[in-house]
């Protein structure tokens, strides 16, 4: 138990990070929200890479080789499909007055 | 200071990268930096742990390698291609199912690492519940996803479909994950002498009634609860990756996960607060499954008066405020150019358009914006509710475009399924006119009693047509 303390404080600080940041994106924003943070949890990705380097036998091998096929789709669809997304924000013809201003 | 050290802080730097990456979110005028921002520290990650694995004593072997690279390959390919070729109308689907992989991979790298921990000499307790957690939650993401994917793709009925038994064996499965999880640890503890061949059954068995639940789970849902939904399952899966992240002692996997379960959490609330409905009220029981609900509010047949084109343009003209009320009718009819055209065209007569939005408009989160700012609909006109609705009472048109339950003011009675349901106060306005195809109900399944109101005129067409059709006769007058 004694060894999981600081990744359970680390897990707890994480979700009211998460609160915090979230809660200002505005609701023009939630598709591209929900995208984009579907994209973060790809890091699965590193798990795994993690399991295939570990992995001995067939079972392993196959596990692994799944695990690193759907984390990719994951991790690499989610970010360019998020940025699709936010290039339509972007090109409006408002957008360079707002740019100017921040 | 050693590699395993600095690979530790590149994937610390990753994991700050997405929490700076998500803060820039908040504006429309930085996101975009901020998820290119979120995919750097995402590359710094993964290039981390690959650095941190060549070079840890024993590298990587060959068939490692094989697997990484190949898996990365063909993967990365498969959502590439999806993504770019992806229709914005088409967006839930798709965030449904890279969902769903991602739940997936989090189950497979937690069961896989128990499998390896079991060949050498058993889990520790704890480890053995992030395990069947990360496992059995990824599971459920999994499947639920798919099928969530499904009915939003119409490949599985949009319809709440109940089974008889299946309220039953929702939580038969239930029973069943739970008991699993009990035998697992008891095991891991000592108390069990499990083998690991039957501690792998036991594993087995709860996989199987996971991926069974997150089925049963999703079915009985109807397509209008389906921005909770995917909301939802994107919660889950962040917490079957922080899971992973616990079995594995990864600190990024278990920030990311914890950010992505936050955000699916909120995001998740505020869609089942749009609906004035509680989170179990939805997965419980879907809008109009069953219990006699529908009708009887309304009072008899409600008596529409049709109007035509030219009346309609007429008016719009003529009007100083026009709010246009999308809905996701407007979607699937690919309206959302036409009616970009029609306010530009009445933009340039001088009349003042903007766009309510209701927060469930489409069918995730936030879908309606996406897909008028595809069609180039500057982001500033689109207004939120709470900041449209007292606008409504200046308003000389309403131009309801495929938006139903979300304008019947019967939500401000009770005793009918959209009761308390936060609407737009389309009824406010001076004049409102709605073009839809028929008088048929939304999903609630009741008569909207807007369609009724002597203010309001029907202009009975496909989204697309109607606008269409409007378009042509505001540049005839």
């Amino acid at each position: 138990m004694t060894e999981l303390l600081v990744p359970i404080t680390i897990f707890v600080l994480a979700i009211l990070v998460g609160f915090e940041v979230i809660s200002k994106v505005p609701a023009t924003l939630h598709t591209p929200l929900m995208s984009g943070a579907n994209s973060i949890h790809g890091i699965v990705l590193v798990g795994g890479m993690l399991i295939a380097a570990d992995a001995t036998e067939i079972v392993g091998y196959t596990l692994a080789f799944v695990a690193m096929v759907f984390g990719a789709t994951n991790v690499v669809g989610g970010y360019v499909v998020t940025d699709r997304m936010l290039l339509m924000f972007k090109k409006k013809p408002t957008a360079p007055k707002a740019e100017a201003k921040a | 200071m050693t590699i395993s050290d600095l690979v530790y802080l590149a994937q610390l730097a990753g994991a700050a990268a997405f929490v700076l990456g998500l803060h820039y979110m908040n504006s429309p005028a930085t996101a975009r930096n901020g998820n290119l921002l979120s995919a750097g520290g995402m590359i710094l990650a993964v290039a981390a742990t690959l650095v941190g694995l060549v070079t840890r004593p024993g590298g990587l072997s060959t068939a490692s390698w094989a697997i990484i690279i190949a898996g990365f390959a063909i993967g990365a390919g498969a959502g590439l291609w999806m993504a770019r070729n992806v229709k914005m109308t088409a967006m839930p689907q798709l965030v449904s199912l890279f969902n769903a992989v991602g739940g997936g991979a989090a189950a497979l790298v937690a069961i896989q690492d128990y499998l390896r921990i079991g060949t050498d000499g058993g889990a520790s307790v704890s480890t053995s519940v992030f395990v069947v957690l990360g496992a059995a939650i990824g599971c459920v993401t999994f499947s639920g996803s798919l099928i969530a994917s499904g009915k939003l793709q119409g490949v599985v009925s949009g319809k709440p479909i109940i089974f008889p038994g299946s309220r039953p064996l929702t939580v038969v499965l239930a029973v069943v994950a739970v008991v699993g999880t009990a035998v697992l640890i008891l095991d891991a503890a000592g108390t069990l002498a499990l083998g690991s061949g039957a501690a792998a059954l036991v594993l087995g068995v709860i996989i199987a009634s996971a991926l069974v639940f997150g089925i049963t789970m999703v079915l009985p849902i109807g397509g209008a609860d389906m921005p909770v939904v995917i909301s939802l399952l994107n919660s889950f899966t962040g917490t079957a990756a922080a899971m992973a992240g616990f079995v594995l002692n990864n600190p990024v996997l278990i920030i990311s996960g914890a950010l992505v379960g936050a955000s699916g959490g909120i995001l998740t609330k505020l869609m089942a607060d749009a609906m004035n409905r509680s989170i179990i009220n939805i997965i419980v029981g879907g809008f109009g499954g069953g219990e006699g609900t529908v009708g009887s509010a309304g009072g008899g047949t409600t008596q529409a008066r049709g109007v035509s084109a030219d009346d309609v343009a007429i008016q719009l003209v003529y009007a100083s405020n026009v709010i246009i009320v999308p809905g996701y009718g407007l979607a699937v009819a690919q309206a959302q150019y036409a009616c970009r055209e029609l306010a530009e065209l009445l933009e340039s007569k001088g009349v003042d358009v903007k766009y309510a939005i209701h927060p469930v408009a489409g069918r995730m989160p936030g879908h309606m914006n996406v897909l008028l700012a595809e069609a180039n609909v500057p982001y500033p006109s689109l207004k939120e509710m709470d900041d449209i609705n007292p606008e409504f009472d200046r308003c000389d048109v309403a131009l309801v475009v495929g938006a139903n339950d979300v304008t019947n003011p019967a939500a401000r009675r009770p005793g009918n399924p959209v009761s308390g349901m936060p609407i737009l106060n389309v009824d406010h306005a001076k004049s409102i006119v709605v073009i839809k195809r028929s008088m048929g109900r939304g999903y609630a399944g009741i008569d909207n009693e807007l369609y009724g109101n002597p203010k309001t005129g029907m202009l009975f067409a496909d989204a697309k047509d109607g606008l269409g059709q409007l378009v042509a006769a505001v540049k005839a007058l």
